[in-house]
Parts: structure tokens; sequence; C-alpha cells
């Protein structure tokens, strides 16, 4: 109970202090979306979930698929593909930043350098460096944590269909493929809402990962770094308010209609 | 739970696979061996990386041979970065383990009332709660800095354990009421016609049956709260006196020092070294948390 009501406060806090001066009304809001820095964080933000979520759904789908029906070595498997979570951002970021180093040719390194070994020296790229992919080359860091914990969330799924419902499809005849397209992938829509979810939220306050490996860079700004920089280097605390409403707002208008869902379904059985 | 799933179905279809294989199976068995591997080798190039180049001196060598593996290990570069890094590790290490323990024991009082002890609006408080889980950290920055001012706390390392008591709050409570779903509610009526009280129920019956799922919250707390990087530089403004790992270790690797690449990567390094720990000898655990702090895993 005393978390629920601290948990309440902390609500009416964040409402109130965007308001708290002198209440300009919507004033700030309206502001931001004129402001074409911000706009620029926007976008980028859009574009880096978009790559996300769909990179790291489809690896760790695979990654699920791989070791779904159970396979020698699984647990092996399973906790390299996990590791990642456990590490931070930052101190990943070093890493990524050294992989993604955009030098080219033969003073290249990290990724550039397997490229051009591999002979295969159009995949060079100038990573996050320029306009262009930045926030694809931006995702990938991202993709590369968060694949094992959909890995986790899909097998999981995968592992909760009873096994009859496969052996009956089989003994009627389907193929593999059919048996997945029309029996298996049915049975986990609902692992796949929540798997969007979890991606989504991350995605809409993703912070750690890019300031750990290009700071405040302004290619790859997103929302949260916008914010920070307009309550830090700009000292402008209602306007970084008011940013921070909208991706309360973002998340909001996703999450709280699944949760509502999930405990009305909970209620049920 | 979710994990127990996954192992008991893993063990069974390993020994299914014993009998002889056709060509077809053959095949895709080698297919997503190669695969798998491949998968590895990307998960495992970025700690590659790291591991090989914190053996390289101060600078590294030249950037280029930075894939090579560290034939001759050079530890120069741990030395100076351990220095530099040991007093925030101390420091994290003290309120991680203070902020851990705090949301853990909170987590399962509100676990057991909200998986047992049902009244009257508490699905729409477990709901409200549930989203405290998706709030992002950006929007109680401000709110909690002005807090900590009123009360004080700021510039003591005291805001950091505040901010992930309460920010670690909905998960502790989620994974423990879904730990607790599973104890049959039989134990508890015994336990209420004997004439025990709810607060003697909770403490004599069901805490020694919630050491595991204490491990599971503990391990989430620990890591997510080593981890963060957002609290910890936002309300300690980024005072050296109060860095913690993340914060110092940002300062060291952080634009402008990018060309001492060892020096980085041993820090960055050093500074990951306790949650893998955790994460090697505890992942079963770890993996545990991640699932059922996914509402449905």
């Amino acid at each position: 109970m005393i978390g629920w009501t601290i948990n309440v406060s902390l609500g009416k806090k964040t409402n109130s202090y965007t308001t708290a001066k002198g209440y300009v009304g919507l004033k700030n809001f309206r502001g931001l979306f004129a402001d074409p820095e911000f706009m620029h964080a926007f976008s980028n933000l859009l574009k880096f979930t978009g790559v996300f979520m769909l990179g790291t759904l489809i690896s760790g789908l695979i990654m699920a698929l791989l070791l779904e029906k159970g396979i020698k070595g699984e647990g092996f498997f399973r906790s390299i593909y996990l590791y990642p979570m456990a590490i931070s951002f930052i101190a990943m970021g070093t890493s990524w930043r050294w992989l993604m180093d955009s030098a080219r040719g033969d003073k290249a390194t990290g990724l550039n350098k397997i490229f051009h070994l591999a002979h295969l020296d159009f995949l060079q790229s100038t990573w996050y460096s320029s306009e262009k992919g930045a926030m694809f080359a931006m995702a990938l860091p991202a993709i590369w944590q968060m694949s094992g914990y959909i890995m986790a969330l899909f097998l999981a799924g995968f592992r909760g269909i009873p096994d009859d419902l496969r052996e009956a499809a089989r003994v009627d005849g389907a193929s593999e493929y059919k048996i997945y397209r029309h029996i298996l992938f049915p049975q986990l829509s609902p692992t796949f809402l929540t798997v969007l979810i979890i991606l989504g939220h991350i995605s809409m306050k993703v912070f750690d990962l890019i300031y750990g490996i290009s700071s405040k860079s302004y290619v790859t700004k997103v929302l949260a770094i916008y914010m920070w920089q307009v309550i830090f280097d700009y000292q402008n605390f209602a306007k970084g308010a008011a940013i921070a409403i909208i991706i309360l707002l973002l998340i909001a208008i996703v999450v709280i209609p699944y949760l509502i869902y999930v405990v009305k379904t909970e209620e049920q059985k | 739970m979710s994990i127990d799933i996954v192992d008991r179905a893993a063990s069974k279809d390993i020994s299914r696979n014993k009998r002889s294989l056709s060509g077809t199976e053959q095949f895709w068995l080698t297919f997503k061996y190669i695969a798998l591997s491949f998968l590895t080798l990307i998960a495992i190039a970025p700690i590659y990386i790291m591991v090989a180049n914190s053996f390289k001196g101060i600078t590294g060598v030249s950037q280029s041979a930075a894939w090579a593996f560290p034939l001759h290990p050079d530890f120069r570069a741990w030395g100076p970065v351990w220095e530099n890094l040991r007093g925030s590790i101390g420091r994290t290490l003290f309120f991680v383990v203070q902020s851990s323990i705090i949301s853990a024991i909170i987590g399962s009082i509100n676990g057991f009332v909200f998986s047992k002890w049902k009244f009257r609006g508490s699905n729409v408080i477990f709901t409200t709660f549930l989203f405290g889980m998706f709030i992002p950290y950006q929007a109680i920055m401000i709110p909690l800095t002005q807090f900590n001012h009123w009360t004080h706390l700021t510039g003591s390392i005291y805001v950091l354990v505040f901010a992930h008591v309460i920010y670690g709050i909905p998960i502790c409570t989620l994974i423990f009421r879904n730990y607790y779903a599973a104890i049959p509610n039989e134990i508890i009526e015994a336990g209420r016609v004997d004439g025990a009280s709810m607060v003697r129920i909770f403490r004599t019956i069901i805490l020694p049956l919630s050491i595991p799922c204490f491990v599971v919250v503990l391990i989430w707390q620990f890591t997510s709260a080593w981890n963060d990087f957002l609290f910890a530089i936002f309300l300690t403004g980024g005072s050296p006196k109060l860095s913690v790992a993340t914060t110092a270790l940002n300062f060291i690797t952080g634009s402008g020092n990018q060309v001492y690449y060892g020096n980085n990567m041993t820090a960055s390094l050093i500074v990951s070294i306790p949650t893998l720990i955790v994460y090697v000898f505890l992942g079963r655990y770890f993996l545990r948390g991640l699932l059922s702090g996914s509402l449905k895993g």
C-alpha cells in the first residue's frame, strides 16, 4: 500500500510540475511541434523504433525457431544469446563505437574491417556518423542486446503449446511449414502482442544506448536525448517536462489498453 | 513457472532425438547448428572485442589490429583503470544492494496482498501498479529531483536508493504476485482456521516459501540498478563525489577520450564484470525474472 501511494503521488507530481510554472497551458507542447530539432528527434525515434522492433522480432523469432524443438547444447546457446541483457549499454557502447567505426578500406576497423577482409567492400558503411542510415546503425546494438530476451519469450510461448496439437496435425499429414503457419503461430499471438509492447516501450524511452555510443550527436538524436539536452544544457525545465510527457503519452496509448486487457483475461480464468 | 516449461520440454525432446535420423532431418540439424554458431559469433563479438583489447595496454595497439587475439597479454591498462573506478564501484555496490533488498521486501508484501488478499478495487490498483512498470524514467525525473531537494536528499547516495526502490516496486510486486498465485489458497485457509492473522500467515507460511522468488527479484533489481545510467547521471548531477559505475565509466570513455581504446575497453569490462558474474552463476534465475516480468511469459 505504501508503494501504491508513492506511485500515485509521483504521477501527480509529474503533472503538477509542468503546470506549476504559472500555467502556460499547452504552449510548451505547441512550441515543441514547431521546433525543428524536436521534430528531427521525433522522426529519428520513429525510424529507430521501426528498425529496432522489426529486427529484434525477426532475429528473436529465428533464434527461438532454431532452438524450439530441443537440440543438444540448447542451454549453452540460450545463455550466449541472452547475456547481452546483463550488460549496461554504457559499457557495450565502447565496443560498438569501435565496431561501427566509419573508416574504410585499409584504414578500416571493426565491422568495416571484416567486410574488407571478406572482400565485401560494398557492405562497408559510415554507420551512425552520417545522416543517411544513422538510426539503422543505431538499431543494431539494440537488436543485438534485446534479441535474446525476445527469444526467451518466444521459446516459453512455443513450449507452452501442448505437443498433442503438433502430433495431431502431423498425423493428418500437414507439412512442417503448415504446422507452424496454421497451428503454432496462431497459438503464439498473445506472445507476439507481449513482445511488441515490450519492444515498443523500450524503444520509446531509449537513452543509454544512444548516449553511450554517440553522446549528443545531432544525427542520432531521439526524444530522450533531446530532453536531456533541453534540461541540462538549456536549463529549460518546462520544455523538458513537456517532452517527458510526450514520451509518457506515446507509451501510455499502447500500454494502458494492453494492461486492461491482460488483467481482464486473467480475471476470467 | 514458464522457465520450468522451457527446461522440461527441452530434456524430453533431446531424448527423442536420439533415434537415428533420416537424411533430410540430418541436413536440417546440421543447418541449425551452423545457424546457431553463426548467431553465437555475432552475440559474442562485442564482448570479445572488449576482453581482447583490455589486454593490449592503455592505448591499445593500432586500431586496425584490434580484432587480433592478445597473444602477449599486457596488463598495464588494468591497474590505473581499477584505481580510477574503485571508489565508484564500491559506491554502486553500496546503493545497489540496499535498494534491491528494500524493493524486494516491499514487493513481496505487495505481491502477497494482490494475490491472496483481494479487496474491492484491488484490480484497478494492480493495473495502475503494472503501468508503473512502463513509466519512462524521463517522466518522473524532474519531480524526483524536486522531491530530493525538499527532503535534503540531494547530494547523498540515497537519492539513488530511493529512486530505484520506487522504480523497482511495480516489477517486484508483479513477480511476487505471479509466484504467490501458484501457492494453493488452502494453505492460507488452514492458517486462518487455526486463528492466525494475515500478517502472521505471511510471516510464518509465505515468507519461508518465497526464498527462490527473492533470489529472482534480487538479481533482477541488482542488474537493472547496476546498469542504470539515466537516474545515476540525472540525480547525482554528474558530481564526481557521487559517481557510480556507469557514470564513472561514461566519464572515462565519453567523447574526447576515444583514442585510448585499451583503457576504455578495460574500464567497460571492469564495470560489466559484476553483472556478468551474477549472470553466469545465477543465469537461470535471471531468465526467470525476465519471463515473469513480462506478464504473460
